[in-house]
């Protein structure tokens, strides 16, 4: 294509009569397109089968009855899978439990990150940066050696199998989102929005909930989703604070992965599944293209 | 001067930012109902000033008074002022409506009232048909207007803009200064204006204030600041003014042993070396003799009248004349006054200097 294109530049100045014929594509470049376009094809469909072969595999199963080695798909078809999760006191209790604990640890960790954020966005003080960077600390190394070491201050502070316990592991996993994301949001906001508040008679309160916090709404949104997620979805520290008395969703797949048939466990994959599908939509339709964001163009 | 005539009284007022000191021991005073422009090149804590007169920064000395009032340590909310600022600082969530409606909301006004009263300042700045759009869905000059709407529409004491037309292209520019002008003259309210423009401080203001290092060089009405400027900072930076190092002798400046230009006028007498400032349009030229000779470096044609640059002796010499003054290669040139500073200080005799 580059090849005819410059070409086109060094005849573009001659006189129409002296244009010779319609330039032939040369057959090399030919050749070259088309291998570029195959490599593109397939790399397409490997990408496809490895982020919608698993979903695709799991929604069949959700639904399938016997199925066995050679078979393309399932032989017969049920709703057995589903019949079974639905029926089954101990799975109920845990979605139940799921439900509760992300919309609880979602409310704490906005009650608490959110003042947070307003901080290290427009204040400075000493240890500011050194604060902001071990909020990251929390999620760089692996989890699973901080619950254990949660798990001994918890045993001594009696959390250990307790609601409260479950909804502070949970939490560390979402202050991350519901620091910085709206702490960016709250420095994109020009001071001077805030400050033509005060001048017109807002106290800093009035200021907050008036000017700062509409305007930092939709990423705080974001950001309450994404945590609302990493609670839901939480399942190590969960497990190693909750068991017995406090076993969500997540946690219960452990279980179900060794003692109940594949359908069931591939059934409650999908209902775990659905609360990030619908919020991520959600997200998308309201948060990113609405009158919101756009209002934020000013000249 | 009583109280009473004093809307805004800066007494000594000084702050210090990141161990720099930005506004230095300023003494400002603004009549009840005057527009005056705080005059400066970037950094010079024109806006700074401002800012404190707004509340949003506490002077670390001195004390500034509204209308007799001491405000020094009130925050924004609780001073009778009002900013329009640089950037215009419109809500975006909210309709033009409602930003200009916010601050009579905030004071419990009952609905009909905060209507009426929106109403009426929209109708003063011209901008009844946009009542419910978003401020990103109008122009700059709109906005502009919203935000000038939005401080008077709480009627404050003081009036403070913060450089609002820089963000406007030339032409409106123009216009939007000669309407606030107009706006701030038909309700008669007490405005500080910031600006770095030269042209629209002596074009809109009742006195203006030039400051340089935190400092007000001079403090004088448009016409006293052009044809007397108080230092050769003014000097330098209100309109063009031709400087030398030179002597006075009978008659005349001599700017070279061999170069004496006649002058018609001079502030002051005496020996020695002065800074001489001559402005380009007190320089006569003639092509006829009687004068200093020089030599025409360049025309510039300005439309109504051309700029003459000259050379005479070792100095260049800038002139506006009109331009029926024929062509020449070399003409004769007067001066009919000039200003004498020393340690950069307008020198004055007693004799009044023709203005």
């Amino acid at each position: 294509m580059s090849a005819i294109e410059s070409e086109g530049v060094v005849l573009g100045g001659l006189p129409e009569a002296q244009l010779p014929a319609a330039p032939v594509r040369p057959r090399r470049a030919v050749v070259r397109g088309a291998a570029h376009r195959v490599a593109g094809v397939v790399f397409i469909v490997c990408l496809l089968v490895f982020m919608i072969g698993p979903i695709a595999w799991l929604a069949l199963r959700a639904f399938s009855g016997l199925w066995q080695y050679p078979q393309m798909l399932p032989k017969d078809w049920t709703l057995n899978g589903w019949r079974q999760v639905f029926n089954d006191p101990n799975l109920r209790h845990s979605m139940r439990l799921s439900f509760e604990f992300a919309p609880i640890v979602t409310a704490a960790s906005t009650v608490i990150c959110l003042p947070a954020a307003y901080a290290f966005s427009r204040y400075k003080f000493p240890g500011r940066r050194f604060l902001l960077i071990s909020l990251f600390a929390t999620n760089a190394f692996p989890k699973i050696g901080l619950y254990i070491s949660m798990a001994g201050v918890f045993y001594s502070l009696n959390l250990m199998g307790t609601f409260l316990g479950v909804v502070i592991v949970q939490l560390i996993g979402t202050v991350v989102f519901m620091t910085w994301i709206p702490a960016a949001a709250f420095s994109a906001i020009p001071r001077s929005l805030e400050e033509a508040a005060r001048d017109v008679g807002a106290g800093p309160l009035r200021v907050f909930f008036r000017v700062t916090f509409p305007l930092a709404a939709p990423a705080i949104l974001v950001a309450m989703i994404l945590s609302f997620l990493a609670s839901f979805d939480e399942a190590q520290g969960t497990f190693l604070v909750g068991v017995p008395n406090y076993i969500t969703m997540p946690t219960e797949m452990y279980t179900l992965v060794l003692n109940y048939p594949e359908q069931v466990a591939a059934v409650f994959s999908i209902l775990l599944a659905i609360p990030s599908v619908v919020l991520m939509a959600f997200a998308r339709k309201h948060v990113m293209g609405g009158r919101l964001a756009e209002g934020f163009q000013l000249r | 001067m009583s109280a009473t005539d004093t809307g805004l009284d800066l007494q000594h007022v000084s702050k210090d930012l990141g161990g720099r000191t930005i506004v230095d021991d300023l003494q400002l005073d603004v009549r009840t109902g005057e527009l005056t422009c705080l005059l400066g090149p970037s950094g010079c804590g024109k806006t700074t000033t401002l800012r404190m007169i707004g509340g949003f920064l506490v002077p670390d000395r001195g004390r500034v008074l509204i209308s007799g009032q001491d405000v020094t340590t009130l925050s924004p909310d609780k001073r009778p002022t009002a900013m329009v600022f640089q950037n215009y600082a419109l809500w975006p969530h909210m309709t033009v409506f409602k930003n200009v409606a916010f601050g009579l909301r905030l004071r419990k006004l009952p609905r009909a009232e905060v209507k009426e009263r929106v109403e009426r300042v929209l109708e003063l700045v011209g901008l009844t048909h946009h009542v419910h759009s978003y401020p990103a869905r109008i122009s700059g000059g709109e906005q502009q207007r919203v935000a000038l709407a939005r401080a008077l529409v709480l009627e404050p004491k003081v009036l403070l803009l913060d450089e609002p037309l820089s963000n406007l292209d030339a032409k409106l520019r123009v216009r939007v200064r000669e309407d606030i002008r107009e706006i701030q003259q038909r309700i008669g309210i007490t405005t500080v204006f910031v600006t770095h423009d030269q042209d629209e401080a002596l074009s809109i203001s009742d006195r203006i204030a030039v400051m340089s290092g935190g400092k007000v060089e001079q403090y004088a009405d448009a016409r006293s600041l052009y044809r007397e400027p108080a230092t050769t900072f003014v000097a330098g930076f209100v309109g063009t003014m031709n400087t030398y190092e030179a002597t006075v002798v009978p008659g005349g400046v001599a700017l070279a042993d061999d170069v004496v230009v006649p002058c018609g006028a001079l502030s002051a007498t005496g020996d020695g070396v002065w800074e001489v400032g001559v402005r380009p349009e007190d320089v006569r030229v003639s092509v006829d003799g009687g004068g200093a000779g020089a030599e025409v470096l360049r025309e510039v044609p300005r439309g109504h009248y051309k700029e003459l640059v000259l050379r005479a002796g070792p100095h260049e010499v800038r002139a506006f004349v009109g331009s029926d003054l024929p062509a020449a290669d070399r003409v004769s040139i007067s001066f009919s006054r000039a200003l004498l500073y020393r340690d950069g200080v307008l020198h004055r005799s007693a004799a009044p200097v023709p203005a």
